[in-house]
C-alpha cells in the first residue's frame, strides 16, 4: 500500500470524552506546576496532594462514566479506547492513587520523609541542610508524576508507533527525575537517575529506530497498517521487518524489565526515593505491558512466526534470571527488583500465547501484581531503623515479634508473590500460564514448566523473609515509622485485595474477559 | 412442622460457644450462667420436637431436613442435613438432658476456676459437636461432629495444661482417636466409591447391591472408627488418662455421651453390619473382650475415676456385644446405653462430690467411712451403684439383663461363649463397683489428717439427684411403661422374638447369684475387713490390672517403637538422600550460579548498555538465523 499524502490539511475528529481520562490528568499537572510557583511554602505539600489526588479521581470517575459510544478509535486513528486501554487505564489509576497517597505521607521524625528536602540542592550542602531545617520538602514529584501517570494512560492506547514513543517519553522523563529525589543516600539516589535516563535513552533510540524501520517496510506507522502490510506485502522491504520489530520490542521490553534488557532495575529500584520504587513498579510494568499487548496483538500479530522464538527466549530469560539472581540479593528493594523482573517474564509467558485468554492474563496478572507491589514497597517505606530506611535484609530479622500486623501483611504479600493459593498470585499465575498451556503450542507448554520451576525457586526466597520475620532473633532496633495513616490504609487495601483477587477472583477476570477485545480502526 | 426447628439443637449451643470464646472477658461475668440456659434451651427445643414426634404415626416419625448443599461436586452432591428420627432423638434428649444438668453442676465445681467461661464454651462446644453427630443425615456430616467432639475433649482433658501430664494425657486421648478417625475415613471413601453417596438413606439402599467382601471392609473400618471413640480394644488405652479432665467432663464426655458415639456408629450402620456377617462377629469378640478387660482393670485401681472410668470402658464393651449381635441387640444396645448414661453420669458427679470435699483426693485407699460426712452423695451414688450392678428393680437389671438374654440367645458355639461371657463380667461388676462403693462410703476412715469431708453445695447435688432418679426409675419405665423397644422399632425394624439357649428364669437367676457373689465378696474384702492404707503388691493379674494389662507398655512395643523407627529412617533418607543430595544440591548450584551471574551486574551504565546492545544484536541474528 503507498503511502497516501493528503492533499490539503484536514482536521480530525476527536472524542474529547474518549480523551478525557489524560486531559484531566495533564490539567491537573499544569495546576499543579502552577501551584509550585505561586502557593507559599507552607501549604504547598496539602495543595499538590488534593490537586493530585482530585485529578486522578476524576479521571477515574471520567473513565468509568465514559459510555460505549466514546469507545473507538480517536485521533485519526492514533489513539484507541477500547477494551483493554480502558481496563489498563483504571488499573493505572487505582495504581497511581494508592501511590500516590503513599509518596503523600508525611512520617513522623527529622528525616522520616522519603522525597528529599529540596531536588535542586547538591547533596550535603549547605542549601541542603538549610531546607531540611525548614521542613521542606520536593512537592514538585507530584505534578510530576501526574505527567507521569498520563503518560501511562496514553501508552496502552496508542494505536501508532509515533503516538507509542511520545508516550514513552512522557512517562519516563518525569520518572528519570523522580528517581533522584531520594531524602537519604542521595548521590546513590542521583546515580540511580542518571543511569536509569541514560539506558533509557538508548532505549528509546532503539525504539525510534525501530518505528521508522517499520514505516520503511509498511509505509505507515499505525499499528493496523502495519499488520494489514504483511498481507499486501510485495516482499520489496521485506529485509526491514525483522529489524523494525527486534528494536521497537526491545523499546518495550526495557520497559518492563525484560532479560537482557533489565539491568537497570536493580540499580533504579534500590536507588529511588520508596515511594517512587512502589510507583515505577506497579504503574511503568502495567502500562508498558498495556503497549506492548496492543503492538504484539494489533500491530505485530500477522508477523508473529517470524518474531514469536524470540520473545520466547527472552521470557525463559527473564524467568530464570530474575527467579536465581534474586536468592543471593541482601538488599529488600534489589530482592523486590529481581522479583518484579522474574514477574515480568510470567506474564510474557500469558502474553505470547496469542489468544483472547492470554490478554486475560496479562491484564489480570499485572493488576493483581502492581496492588501486592505498591503494598510491599508502602511497608519497605515504613520499615526504619534510626530513622534511616532498614533496607537490609539482616535488619529484618524479628520484625514480626515487634510488628506483628506489618510483618504479617509483607508475609501475606510474599506469599501471593509466591504464587500460594487464596492469594490473588496463585489465581494471577493460573490465569496467566493456562492460555499458555492450551494455545501457546510446544513452546508454550516449556514455557510453563520453565515458570512453575521458578516460581519454586522465588517460593524459597520469600519464605525465607518469611522466616526472617517471624523465626529469627531481632538484631536491630528496627521499628516501624508512625504516624503513617495513608500509608497504613494503603498497605491494609493492597492486602484485602490480594486476599480478595485469591478468593473471589470471579469479578474481575470476568471485567477483563469483558475488556480483552482490541479495536483496530 | 416442629421437626424443621432441629437446626436449633445444634445452633443454640453452638451460639454460646462462639459468643464466650470471642466475647473474651466481657463475657466472664455471664457467660457460665448463659451457657448453662443455651444448653436447657436446647434440651427445650428437643423434648418439644420428641412430644410432636409422640403425636405423629410411628411409621412417619423420621423426618430428614436439608440445610443447604454442602459439597457440589460434579457428579457427587452432599447436602448438609439433619436426620430427625427416634433413634437420634433418643441421643438428643440423653445428650441435652444429661448435658444440661452436668452444665448446672460445674457452676458449683468450677466456681473458683479462673478460666471458667473457657470451660463453659468449651461444654457449649461439645454438646453441640455431639448433637451434630446424632443429628446427622450423611456419614460426612456425621464425621464433622465426631470431629468436633473429639476436638473437645481434646481441649477438656487438657484444661488444666499447666500440669504437663493432663497435657499429655489429652495428646494421648486425640492421637488414639485420630487412628479411629482414620478408619472412619476410609470407611466413607470406600462407601464414596461403591455407593457414590454418603447420605445414611442411599448407602442403606446400595447395601444389597454390595458385594460381601466390601461391606466387611467398611464394617471393620466403621469397627475401628467406634473402637477410638468408645474405647474399646485394642483402642482403649486413652479413657483411663482422659479422667485427668475435671470431673463434670468425665461424667459428661467420658462417661455418658462421648464416647458412646461408637456405639451409635454401629447401630446408625446396622444394614452394612447385616451384610457382613464377619464384621458383625468382629464386633461382638471386641465388646466381649471389652467387657472383660475393663471389668478386670476396674478390680485393681484405687483412683476412684480411674475406677470408674475402666467401668465405662466395661459397661460400653456390653454395648458393644449387643449391638454386634443383630436386631436382637440394637434396641438393648440403646436402651443401656441410656441407663448407663444416666448412673454412670450420676457416679461421676458423685465421684467429683467426694473429691469435693476430700480437696481434690482420688486415692479410694485414702476415703472410708464418707457415708456420714456426705448423705446425700451417699445415697445418689448408692442408687447408681445399684444400678449398674443390675439389682432389681433399679435400671440396670433392666437393661444389662437383656442383654445378656441376647447374648445367649443363637447357635452352636456362640451363644455359650458369648452368654457365658457376659454373665461373669456381671458378677465382676458386681465386685469391683462394690469394692469402689465399701472403700468409699464404708469401712473405718483412713483419711489423711488435713482433710474435712463435707457435702456439695446444692448446684452440684440438685443434678445428683436427678440422676440419682433416673437411674432408679428409668429401666423400669423404658422397659414397661413406655418401651423402647418399640419406640426404635421404625429405625431397627420388627424383631422377631428369639428364645436364648437358656430358659429366661434361669439366666435371670444366674445372673443374680453371680452379682450377689461379687458384691459379697466385696463387702467382706472391702467393707468388714481393714483396707489397707498403701496397696499391698497383689498377684500378677492385680499388678497387670493396675498397669491396665500392660496395654501402654504393649502399644509402646508393637506401635511406637517401630514407628519411631520407621520415622528415623526416613528423616535420615529425606535429610540425606532427598534434601542433601537432591534438593540440597540443585539449592547449591542456584545460589552459586546466582553469585555467578551477580558479577554482571556490575554497576556500570556502560556496562548495561552494552549488554542491551548485546542482547539486540543476539536477539536479531538468532532470529535471522532461524528464518
Amino acid at each position: 500500500m503507498p503511502p497516501t499524502v493528503p492533499a490539503a490539511f484536514e482536521a480530525v475528529d476527536i472524542s474529547y470524552w474518549a480523551l478525557s481520562p489524560m486531559i484531566v490528568l495533564l490539567v491537573g499537572a499544569f495546576v499543579g506546576v502552577l501551584v509550585e510557583a505561586f502557593a507559599p511554602r507552607g501549604t504547598r505539600h496539602l495543595t499538590q496532594v488534593v490537586v493530585a489526588v482530585g485529578s486522578i479521581v476524576i479521571s477515574l470517575a471520567a473513565l468509568v462514566f465514559m459510555t460505549a459510544d466514546e469507545v473507538g478509535v480517536t485521533v485519526g486513528g492514533t489513539i484507541a479506547v477500547d477494551g483493554p486501554t480502558r481496563f489498563m487505564q483504571g488499573t493505572l489509576l487505582v495504581f497511581g492513587l494508592l501511590s500516590l497517597l503513599v509518596m503523600a505521607d508525611r512520617l513522623g521524625g527529622d528525616t522520616a520523609d522519603a522525597l528529599t528536602p529540596m531536588g535542586a540542592a547538591s547533596p550535603g550542602s549547605e542549601l541542603e541542610a538549610q531546607a531540611a531545617r525548614k521542613g521542606w520538602s520536593t512537592t514538585e514529584a507530584f505534578p510530576l508524576a501526574l505527567f507521569a501517570l498520563a503518560g501511562m494512560l496514553l501508552f496502552p492506547a496508542s494505536n501508532d508507533l509515533l503516538t507509542m514513543f511520545v508516550a514513552l517519553e512522557l512517562l519516563s522523563l518525569p520518572l528519570y527525575l523522580m528517581s533522584g529525589l531520594a531524602r537519604r543516600r542521595r548521590l546513590l539516589s542521583q546515580e540511580a537517575a542518571l543511569k536509569y535516563f541514560l539506558l533509557g535513552a538508548f532505549s528509546s533510540g532503539f525504539f525510534l529506530f525501530g518505528a521508522a524501520l517499520l514505516y520503511g517496510y509498511a509505509g505507515s506507522i499505525g499499528l493496523p497498517e502495519i499488520a494489514a502490510a504483511a498481507t499486501t506485502s510485495t516482499g520489496e522491504f521485506e529485509g526491514l521487518l525483522l529489524p523494525g520489530v527486534v528494536m521497537v520490542l526491545v523499546g518495550l521490553l526495557f520497559k518492563v524489565g525484560a532479560v537482557p534488557f533489565h539491568s537497570w532495575t536493580p540499580d533504579v529500584y534500590q536507588g529511588a526515593p520508596t515511594p517512587v520504587t512502589g510507583f515505577m513498579a506497579a504503574c511503568t510494568k502495567a502500562a508498558a505491558f498495556g503497549a506492548l499487548l496492543r503492538l504484539a496483538y494489533v500491530g505485530l500479530e500477522t508477523t508473529r512466526w517470524e518474531w514469536h522464538m524470540g520473545v520466547v527466549v527472552i521470557a525463559a530469560l527473564t524467568m530464570v534470571i530474575g527467579s536465581v539472581l534474586s536468592v543471593t540479593q541482601t538488599d529488600i528493594k534489589r530482592l523486590l527488583a529481581y522479583s518484579a523482573i522474574a514477574h515480568a517474564g510470567f506474564v510474557l509467558v500469558a502474553l505470547i500465547s496469542f489468544d483472547r485468554s492470554g490478554v486475560v492474563g496479562v491484564l489480570f496478572y499485572v493488576t493483581a501484581y502492581g496492588i501486592s507491589t505498591i503494598a510491599a514497597f508502602a511497608i519497605v517505606n515504613l520499615v526504619r531503623e534510626r530513622d534511616a530506611e532498614a533496607t537490609h535484609l539482616s535488619q529484618w530479622a524479628g520484625l514480626g515479634r515487634k510488628h506483628p500486623w506489618l510483618a504479617g501483611s509483607f508475609a501475606l504479600l510474599m506469599l501471593a508473590f509466591a504464587g500460594i493459593p487464596l492469594t490473588s498470585g496463585f489465581t494471577a499465575k493460573v490465569a496467566a500460564f493456562m492460555p499458555a498451556l492450551e494455545h501457546g503450542g510446544r513452546s508454550g507448554v516449556v514455557l510453563v514448566v520453565i515458570a512453575v520451576l521458578m516460581s519454586a525457586i522465588t517460593a524459597f526466597v520469600y519464605v525465607r523473609l518469611i522466616v526472617l520475620m517471624f523465626f529469627t532473633e531481632p538484631t536491630g532496633e528496627v521499628t516501624a515509622a508512625t504516624p503513617a495513616t495513608l500509608s497504613l490504609t494503603v498497605i491494609a487495601v493492597g492486602v484485602l485485595v490480594t486476599i480478595a483477587l485469591g478468593v473471589f477472583p470471579g469479578p474481575l477476570l470476568d471485567l477483563a474477559e469483558q475488556s480483552s477485545v482490541f479495536i483496530t480502526r | 412442622m416442629l421437626t424443621d426447628l432441629a437446626w436449633l439443637l445444634v445452633a443454640l449451643p453452638l451460639l454460646g460457644a462462639a459468643l464466650l470464646l470471642l466475647g473474651g472477658r466481657l463475657t466472664d461475668s455471664f457467660g457460665p450462667l448463659l451457657a448453662t440456659a443455651l444448653s436447657w434451651g436446647s434440651f427445650l427445643v428437643g423434648a418439644a420436637i420428641f412430644v410432636s414426634m409422640l403425636g405423629s404415626d410411628p411409621g412417619e416419625r423420621a423426618s430428614s431436613i436439608e440445610l443447604w448443599n454442602w459439597v457440589p461436586a460434579g457428579s457427587i452432591d452432599v447436602m448438609a442435613g439433619l436426620l430427625v428420627d427416634p433413634l437420634s432423638m433418643a441421643f438428643v434428649l440423653l445428650v441435652t438432658f444429661v448435658g444440661s444438668l452436668i452444665h448446672v453442676y460445674s457452676l458449683g465445681y468450677m466456681e473458683h476456676d479462673p478460666d471458667k467461661r473457657r470451660f463453659f464454651a468449651y461444654l457449649n462446644l461439645f454438646v453441640a459437636s455431639m448433637l451434630l453427630l446424632v443429628l446427622a443425615d450423611s456419614y460426612l456430616l456425621l464425621f464433622v461432629g465426631w470431629e468436633g467432639v473429639g476436638l473437645a475433649s481434646w481441649l477438656l482433658i487438657g484444661f488444666w495444661n499447666h500440669n504437663p501430664a493432663y497435657a499429655t494425657a489429652a495428646n494421648k486421648a486425640f492421637i488414639v482417636n485420630r487412628i479411629g478417625d482414620v478408619g472412619l475415613l476410609l470407611a466413607m471413601s470406600i462407601m464414596l466409591a461403591t455407593f457414590g453417596t454418603l447420605d445414611f438413606a442411599a448407602v442403606d439402599g446400595g447395601v444389597a447391591g454390595a458385594g460381601e467382601g466390601t461391606l466387611t471392609a467398611i464394617g471393620l473400618l466403621l469397627l475401628l472408627a467406634a473402637c477410638g471413640k468408645s474405647a474399646q480394644f485394642p483402642l482403649q488405652s486413652w479413657l483411663g488418662d482422659a479422667m485427668a479432665g475435671p470431673t463434670p467432663v468425665s461424667a459428661l464426655i467420658h462417661a455418658a455421651t462421648m464416647v458412646t458415639a461408637g456405639i451409635y456408629l454401629v447401630v446408625r450402620s446396622h444394614a452394612i453390619f447385616e451384610g457382613a456377617p464377619n464384621a458383625q462377629l468382629a464386633v461382638v469378640i471386641v465388646g466381649a473382650i471389652t467387657l472383660v478387660y475393663g471389668a478386670i482393670v476396674g478390680c485393681a485401681k484405687d483412683d476412684m475415676k480411674k475406677a470408674l472410668a475402666a467401668s465405662t470402658m466395661s459397661q460400653i464393651g456390653y454395648m458393644m456385644l449387643a449391638a454386634g449381635l443383630g436386631p436382637v441387640g440394637y434396641a438393648f444396645a440403646i436402651f443401656h446405653l441410656i441407663t448407663h448414661g444416666f448412673f454412670k453420669a450420676g457416679m461421676f458427679l458423685g465421684a467429683g462430690s467426694v473429691m469435693h470435699g476430700m480437696d481434690n483426693q482420688v486415692d479410694m485407699r485414702r476415703f472410708g467411712g464418707l457415708s456420714t460426712a456426705m448423705k446425700i452423695t451417699w445415697v445418689t451414688f448408692g442408687l447408681g451403684w445399684l444400678a449398674i450392678l443390675g439389682v432389681p428393680p433399679f435400671s440396670g437389671f433392666w437393661s444389662k439383663d437383656k442383654i445378656i438374654e441376647a447374648a445367649f440367645v443363637g447357635e452352636g458355639w456362640r451363644p455359650w461363649v458369648f452368654g457365658l461371657t457376659a454373665l461373669i463380667g456381671a458378677g465382676i461388676t458386681a465386685f469391683y463397683m462394690s469394692r469402689l462403693f465399701f472403700m468409699t462410703f464404708h469401712g473405718k476412715k483412713r483419711w489423711t489428717e488435713d482433710v474435712h469431708p463435707h457435702e456439695s453445695p446444692l448446684t452440684m447435688t440438685i443434678p445428683m439427684m436427678v440422676l440419682a432418679v433416673g437411674s432408679a426409675f428409668l429401666g423400669l419405665v423404658l422397659a414397661t411403661v413406655a418401651p423402647i423397644g418399640t419406640w426404635l422399632e421404625p429405625v431397627f425394624g420388627h424383631v422377631e422374638h428369639h428364645e436364648p439357649v437358656l430358659p429366661v428364669p434361669v439366666l435371670m437367676a444366674a445372673t443374680l447369684i453371680v452379682v450377689a457373689i461379687g458384691g459379697v465378696w466385696a463387702w467382706l474384702t472391702y467393707g468388714r475387713d481393714e483396707v489397707p492404707v498403701v496397696a499391698p503388691e497383689g498377684s500378677a493379674l492385680t499388678r497387670a490390672a493396675r498397669r491396665d494389662l500392660y496395654q501402654d507398655e504393649l502399644n509402646a512395643t508393637l506401635l511406637q517403637w517401630p514407628g519411631l523407627a520407621l520415622t528415623r529412617g526416613l528423616v535420615s533418607v529425606d535429610a540425606d538422600g532427598i534434601d542433601g543430595a537432591g534438593v540440597g544440591g540443585l539449592a547449591r548450584w542456584t545460589e552459586r550460579s546466582s553469585s555467578w551471574l551477580r558479577g554482571a551486574q556490575n554497576g556500570y551504565a556502560r556496562t548495561y548498555a552494552l549488554t542491551m546492545l548485546s542482547g539486540v544484536v543476539v536477539f536479531l541474528a538468532a532470529l535471522w538465523v532461524i528464518n
